[in-house]
């Protein structure tokens, strides 16, 4: 047999350089219950990860990037742009690739029934969006700025506010759902979903930069997050 | 490994109206003549089911081929209708899909791999997804020749990864934590 087993322990060669989160984070409590104990095994590249749902599929309405025209009236808050490229690990444009978006409202709040914050509810507000990168890349949503909410896995715990971010890419083995942090934010240091990315260069990738290119005066703000994804890195022997 | 990339988040509590608004768990009609159902439940460290998680498949279609270009090889046939790709929420303790049985499809060294679903799951204290393969019971020797599988030393590691049939469906219980871990993967 040609195939060796091959496994890593709890320090994975992802985890090891603190770039992407571990799975188990004790400071963020459901990770306790939740994260894989046993070595994780190294799957070897091969069609069923260096293909996959670009999910360019569905299909995208017109005003499902602008969250701030999806209902009679327009949602309180900072009115913000937020837009990008998404890449890939060679810096190649991923093209026609479906970005899904969720947030809580200005106050804070999210429309979900598991939401028991005390801040008001938008009714002109579901923080939810989708669309398609463009042939460079690009994507663009209309927002508003989310708010901090507080949640229960320490006293006195807080988000920093952020948005949810769901990307294909290219391939199975590009997936990545992540958050969208805001640059400044105060709260950063007492949050372990944060925090538990330990390389300062790996978090600041996870903070989008105000931009004042975007910025549409009179109008809303605008702030730039590029997101790196994976590429399919498939090579011709593994094609066999 | 990892230089420049987006780093991963969990997917939280309260992603359920942007991602499961639309119903992506069947990815053939109910009816269809060749229809499989696949459905089980994610249980924690404290053996409790998870009911706040996402599970995505990923696939071939019957004849071993995936719907995507980097698959080109054009002597198999594609189905238009069929895109290999499922989402289900765990909202009511188990996910579950309608799916076709993918074909074998070629693995490292050019041996084939044994029919096989890539199954990633996130949830609320998963920081990354968790990424895992179903395999089918009826294929116990594709099973045993498999790349893949055949590089888990641990059997009762190794069959966590393969389906059981319960008649009307099969069933693909993932186990988080405890000596009946499910068996993850990196990627
Ligand atoms: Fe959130």
């Amino acid at each position: 047999m040609s195939q060796q087993p091959t496994t890593e322990n709890a320090g994975s060669r992802r985890e090891d350089s603190g770039r992407q989160p571990p799975y188990l984070y004790p400071d963020y409590v459901s990770t306790r219950l939740r994260a894989p104990e046993k070595p994780l095994i190294i799957l070897p590249k091969t069609l069923s990860d260096t293909t996959g749902p670009a999910y360019g599929r569905g299909p995208v309405g017109e005003l499902d990037h602008d969250l701030t025209r999806q209902h009679a009236g327009e949602p309180l808050g900072e009115r913000i742009i937020v837009h990008g490229r998404v890449l890939d690990g060679d810096g190649r444009p991923v093209r026609g690739n479906l970005i899904e978006i969720w947030q809580a409202n200005s106050a804070g709040r999210y429309t979900h029934q598991k939401d028991q914050h005390p801040a008001p509810l938008d009714p002109n507000f579901s923080g939810a969006g989708r669309c398609l990168t463009d042939g460079e890349g690009r994507y663009r949503f209309i927002t508003v700025k989310p708010g901090a909410y507080p949640w229960k896995n320490h006293p006195n715990a807080w988000r920093p506010a952020h948005i949810h971010l769901s990307l294909f890419g290219e391939a199975f083995r590009s997936r990545l759902i992540t958050q969208m942090y805001f640059p400044g934010d105060p709260l950063f240091g007492q949050d372990p979903i944060f925090q538990s990315v330990r390389d300062p260069e790996a978090q600041r990738r996870m903070i989008s930069t105000f931009d004042l290119e975007a910025t549409e005066p009179e109008w809303a703000l605008g702030y730039r997050f590029d997101v790196v994804l994976e590429g399919r890195g498939a090579t011709p022997m593994e094609r066999a | 490994m990892g230089a420049g990339y987006t780093p991963s988040q969990t997917i939280g509590p309260f992603f359920h109206d942007a991602l499961l608004d639309r119903d992506r768990s069947e990815l053939v009609a109910r009816d269809h003549r060749s229809a499989t159902q696949i459905r089980g439940a994610i249980y924690d460290g404290a053996g409790e089911v998870v009911t706040d998680a996402m599970v995505e498949i990923w696939q071939a279609n019957p004849a071993g081929r995936y719907d995507d270009p980097e698959d080109d090889r054009g002597d198999l046939p594609l189905d238009e209708d069929f895109t290999g790709f499922g989402r289900s929420g765990t909202e009511t303790g188990e996910f579950s899909f309608v799916t076709l049985k993918p074909g074998p499809v070629p693995g490292p060294d050019g041996r084939p791999q044994a029919p096989h679903v890539m199954v990633s799951i996130f949830a609320r204290g998963l920081l990354r997804r968790l990424v895992t393969r179903l395999y089918f019971p009826d294929e116990p020797d594709a099973n045993a020749a498999d790349p893949i599988l055949s590089s888990i030393e641990d059997p009762a590691l190794r069959d966590t990864l393969i389906a059981r049939d319960e008649g009307d469906a099969l069933r693909f219980d993932v186990r988080l934590q405890g000596e009946n871990q499910t068996a993850f993967f990196e990627l």
